[in-house]
């Protein structure tokens, strides 16, 4: 955890990339579930901010 | 051989062309071979993107070319974003591309596992099962349509023979309940082969020699199948998944033929109420922002999806 935390810290590519599968993931779901109407409103800027942040910490050095 | 090729394409090459490129340097060149197909790309892929972006925005209607386009904002996301029917259409969508992709990699990988097996007309069992494949969608749907008639359809017939039921009892595309699982059996039944051909090829890349040393270390055929098969497949199933779920996701045609989204909104995929809101209401705008959310969307999951492949090929 910490070895996450301070590679985070350091802008590496790896744990970046991580927050920004999950920000992705939980988008998606966001979009498709069926429980909450909230939650579908608001799943498009989330898997949205997801996919420019995973475009642009791919480019973070390893 | 190479430098014979090279030659005969100098000679070859009429002489005032050939006295005009005389000069260019190698990336000069490269250049002008790859221009054509960056322009072409521009014009069909990029501006085509950005141009549905920009339409995103506004109120366009493309059955209305010569009225006043007005830049709306936000407002085609947030009504989509708040359109209850529209979340059903995504609902409807995951069901069905959860259902198949599961289905599709449980029976794709356990056909392709027996198909592996050395018996006795081995590759006419893998024509036959990779037959459905090859139909258009259009006929599969039409003929679906037939299989699933209450009175006629010997998809009915099957089913009540097996479950001791009367066949007109149920109505697999007529049926709120059964209509989205109609779609969920054409589609396993259509492209489960695809998956299949992946694994089988994925199968037959494991060298005989890993399992022979497993043999040696008296590792049991359910420890082979756990530490090898699955292992050295997961990068093949991964990239069926990956073509599956994106063609799923933007389902179309099979559906159109065998249900046209009823009854109801019930089978109403985002690809379908898609081209309704554009080529039947001609709210180019609004289905605009619609098509870039779905977008967003594929792109999102793709990212993730090529990151944990690349990820499964290291190992």
């Amino acid at each position: 955890m910490s070895v996450f935390l301070r590679d985070l810290l350091r802008f590496r590519r790896g744990p970046w990339e991580m927050v920004a599968s999950i920000i992705i993931a939980l988008g998606v779901f966001m979009l498709m579930q069926p429980f909450i109407l909230f939650g579908y409103t608001y799943s498009f800027i989330i898997t949205l901010v997801g996919t420019v942040m995973f475009l642009i910490v791919s480019h973070f050095p390893q | 051989m190479a430098n014979g090729i090279i030659e005969r394409a100098a000679k070859s090459t009429p002489a005032p062309f050939a006295r005009k490129i005389k000069g260019l340097s190698d990336r000069a060149i490269a250049w002008i071979f790859i221009t054509p197909t960056i322009i072409i790309l521009l014009a069909v892929n990029i501006f085509p993107l950005i141009w549905t972006i920009w339409l995103s925005f506004t109120n366009y209607k493309a059955n209305r070319p010569n009225a006043d386009v007005k830049w709306i904002g936000l407002r085609n996301y947030e009504r989509i974003l708040t359109d209850s029917d529209i979340w059903l259409t995504m609902q409807a969508t995951a069901h069905f591309l959860i259902w198949t992709l599961v289905l599709q990699v449980l029976i794709g990988f356990a056909l392709a596992w027996l198909i592996n097996q050395k018996f006795k007309g081995n590759d006419l069992w893998t024509t036959i099962i990779v037959l459905p494949m090859m139909l258009s969608p259009a006929v599969v749907g039409n003929f679906w349509t037939f299989l699933y008639q209450p009175q006629i359809g010997l998809f009915n017939y099957v089913f009540a023979f097996l479950t001791q039921s009367d066949p007109t009892s149920f109505s697999m595309i007529g049926d709120v309940a059964l209509a989205p699982w109609s779609i969920v059996i054409v589609d396993t039944w259509m492209w489960t082969p695809f998956v299949m051909l992946i694994c089988l090829a994925g199968l037959r890349s494991i060298p005989d020699y890993i399992y022979e040393a497993a043999e040696c270390d008296r590792a049991s055929k359910w420890r082979q199948f756990w530490t090898i098969t699955v292992p050295m497949v997961l990068p093949f199933l991964m990239l069926a998944v990956l073509f599956r779920g994106i063609e799923n996701f933007k389902m179309f045609d099979l559906v159109v033929q065998l249900t046209g989204g009823g009854p109801g909104s019930t089978t109403e995929l985002t690809s379908i109420n898609l081209k309704r809101e554009a080529f039947e209401k001609w709210r180019t705008g609004y289905s605009s922002a619609y098509a870039i959310i779905l977008f967003v969307t594929v792109f999102g999951l793709a990212s993730i999806y090529v990151k944990a492949l690349n990820k499964v090929k290291e190992r």
